[in-house]
């Protein structure tokens, strides 16, 4: 689909941390014309009900993603390595705190 | 992969109840479905924004006041989360409002309705959002997942919407006897506009199957306006309304309310564009998005000469 | 003392009430829609403002009138906001520099005010301080985009600048109810809070590529209820309800 002019600014993608030492999480996008301007919106949009205690916002264009039909490549190799998992090993009889 | 594979392999993918994403294989019928509904949705968010806002003025208490314009906020703000839904398609916000107003793009023709007096207010809250959310609960499992993500924040934000109409209702209907007589004259001129929202019966309604079947819907229109008429009739009666349907009785046997035909003439009417507010609405919009135009130009020329570094005051 | 404390109430208390309406009317009027969102939030902090000031206030006045009754059944002339928040959203300019304006002024006024020998009051400020921080970089950004954004920004950011600027002056008149209380130690003087003010205003307006308004007439008058025509209009339309059902509750 053809994208013609863009009168509303630029897209942001915005992230939330819900307390401190959690990870930030996508809570959704914004439109803004600039960095200031984008994390304001993105508080007035995201953080309305006391919904955060951090929050970044990321142009959009900068994400890098894997896209749908590299997914096999990227992601199935590692089905096969569950020696990376603790679960894999055996641990003898009357062995603690391992 | 051939064509017919895609097509085939797409319709399990979604019948094993997986969700759809931005950047999946879909069918272009699929892409237009989706941007067509999500976008009359984010047009019917905004569009709703001005029959209560017709109120924020006269609001009659501070309490009020701040509950409403929250409420309207929160409108603005699911009206942007359900734009971005319908960006990630491949449409701009700017091609969206084009065609909204070009007419090419619907909003919901209940806010073609005026409103007359506070317990309007009290009405949209209490029958429009009770509608609304209705439809948006079974729309959290759509199978586009942008749109899902959307419909469960906007959910979640509604809860309160629904109730503070109520209570304005309650407030009025057990007030004086000329509050009384608004809330009556509310509910007279909202009942039935609301019922209308679910839109036409599933037979009469050309989408709605291919809308199902790619589970973009998840329940017809009849269903949802009978889940919403049997939780709000008494509802009314708590608080001493009519409903303005002389035909309306309980089924013993189906467990439901039966109503009197509705007025698809109207309906359609109000949707071709001959409602009391219709024109009213759209010049307003339109009037406000041409007066902001100088205020983005500025905005977007400052960032074009200060992108690297943020505003700092 | 306590009349002196009502009536600093009501003038802290009307002047976010009446710009809080101000910034109501704006809903569904915004630039974009994220803007629209924004001034609502700002709408909000103030109508907030305006209720714990007026509930105090009414506290204060110990007349059983409530904060509604102050904000719905008081006459024009019974008015206490300055004349700068009852001027009307003539453009997106007007409405930033009015903002603007109050964003400093709040800022020095509530910062100075959490030191009030009045704990309600002092707690209040303590509160409001911080929403008028975020206001502040919201008004404040805006004048530096559109001072800088194109030739119209500059241009309407010029005109409102200069319109508005007269009724500044009236911020920082110091009368005997300040006096009174200020020897108290419950709140500044408005005189003390001038030359960070302008300071404030000059950095920003530097920034922004303004110059003062070379001018020295200054509008006066809300103190006394002496109002613009604006007020009128608005309050006829904010007391509708209240006016025309007395007695009814909502």
């Amino acid at each position: 689909m053809p994208h013609t002019t863009n009168t509303q600014g630029p897209l942001w993608e915005v992230f939330t941390q819900k307390k401190s030492g959690q990870p930030f999480t996508h809570a959704g996008s914004v439109h803004a014309f600039d960095k200031e301007m984008a994390i304001e919106n993105a508080r007035d949009l995201y953080t309305r009900r006391g919904e955060a205690t951090g929050l970044w916002v990321v142009p959009a264009e900068a994400i890098v993603a894997v896209q749908p039909d590299e997914a096999a490549p990227f992601f199935d190799p590692s089905d096969d390595k569950i020696y990376r998992y603790p679960t894999f090993y055996e641990v003898p009889e009357g062995a603690k705190n391992i | 992969m051939n064509s017919d594979n895609r097509f085939e392999a797409f319709q399990q993918y979604i019948d094993s109840e997986e969700k759809i994403e931005p950047k999946d294989w879909m069918p272009d019928e699929y892409r237009l479905h989706n941007i067509r509904q999500i976008s009359q949705h984010a047009h019917s968010e905004v569009i709703g924004m001005q029959p209560e806002g017709n109120w924020i003025t006269r609001a009659p208490s501070l309490r009020a006041k701040k509950i409403l314009l929250a409420k309207i906020q929160d409108e603005g703000g699911h009206g942007l989360y359900l734009y971005s839904a319908a960006e990630t398609l491949g449409i701009t916000r700017d091609e969206l409002i084009e065609q909204l107003h070009s007419g090419k793009a619907k909003y919901s023709s209940v806010f073609n309705y005026p409103t007359l007096n506070w317990a309007d207010i009290g009405a949209i809250g209490w029958l429009v959002d009770g509608a609304a959310v209705t439809n948006q609960l079974s729309l959290r499992r759509t199978s586009y997942g942008p749109y899902s993500r959307a419909m469960m924040r906007i959910c979640n934000e509604e809860s309160f919407h629904q109730r503070q109409g109520y209570e304005i209702m309650a407030k009025m209907a057990t007030g004086t006897p000329e509050q009384h007589a608004m809330a009556q004259s509310a509910i007279d001129r909202w009942w039935w506009p609301a019922l209308m929202m679910f839109g036409p019966h599933d037979n009469d309604s050309p989408r709605t199957s291919n809308g199902l079947r790619w589970k973009i819907k998840r329940a017809g229109n009849d269903e949802l306006r009978q889940r919403f008429i049997d939780k709000t009739v008494p509802q009314a009666e708590v608080i001493g309304l009519k409903i303005p349907d002389p035909r309306l009785r309980w089924n013993e046997e189906t467990q439901h309310y039966e109503i009197g035909p509705i007025n698809w003439d109207e309906f359609h009417r109000v949707v071709r564009g001959e409602g009391p507010c219709n024109s009213q609405r759209m010049a307003h919009h339109k009037h406000w998005h041409a007066e902001g135009a100088w205020v983005r130009e500025a905005a977007a020329a400052y960032a074009a000469r200060h992108n690297t570094n943020p505003v700092r005051v | 003392m306590q009349n002196a404390l009502f009536q600093y109430l009501l003038r802290l208390g009307d002047t976010n009430l009446i710009l809080s309406h101000r910034l109501a009317e704006l809903c569904s009027r915004g630039p974009f829609l994220e803007e629209d969102i924004a001034l609502t939030n700002i709408a909000l902090d103030h109508i907030g403002q305006a209720e714990a000031l007026l509930k105090y206030a009414s506290e204060v006045e110990g007349r059983s009138r409530t904060e509604d009754d102050l904000a719905y059944l008081r006459n024009e002339t019974d008015f206490r906001n300055c004349l700068l928040v009852e001027q009307p959203n003539t453009d997106f300019a007007y409405v930033i520099v009015r903002q603007f304006f109050i964003d400093v002024w709040q800022g020095l006024l509530y910062n100075a005010l959490k030191n009030s020998k009045d704990e309600t009051l002092a707690a209040m400020a303590t509160r409001f301080a911080k929403e008028t921080a975020y206001h502040y970089r919201h008004s404040g950004s805006w004048m530096v985009r559109l001072g800088q954004g194109t030739d119209e920004s500059r241009a309407r950011l010029e005109r409102a600048f200069r319109d508005l600027w007269h009724y500044t002056g009236e911020l920082f008149e110091t009368d005997a109810t300040e006096e009174k209380l200020s020897a108290a130690g419950i709140v500044p003087t408005s005189d003390a809070l001038y030359p960070e003010w302008i300071a404030q205003i000059n950095r920003v307006a530097g920034e922004a590529g303004l110059r003062l308004p070379a001018t020295d007439y200054m509008a006066s008058g809300g103190r006394v209820g002496m109002h613009t025509e604006h007020l009128g209009h608005l309050l006829a339309e904010m007391q509708y309800l209240q006016r025309a059902y007395p007695g009814a509750k909502w």
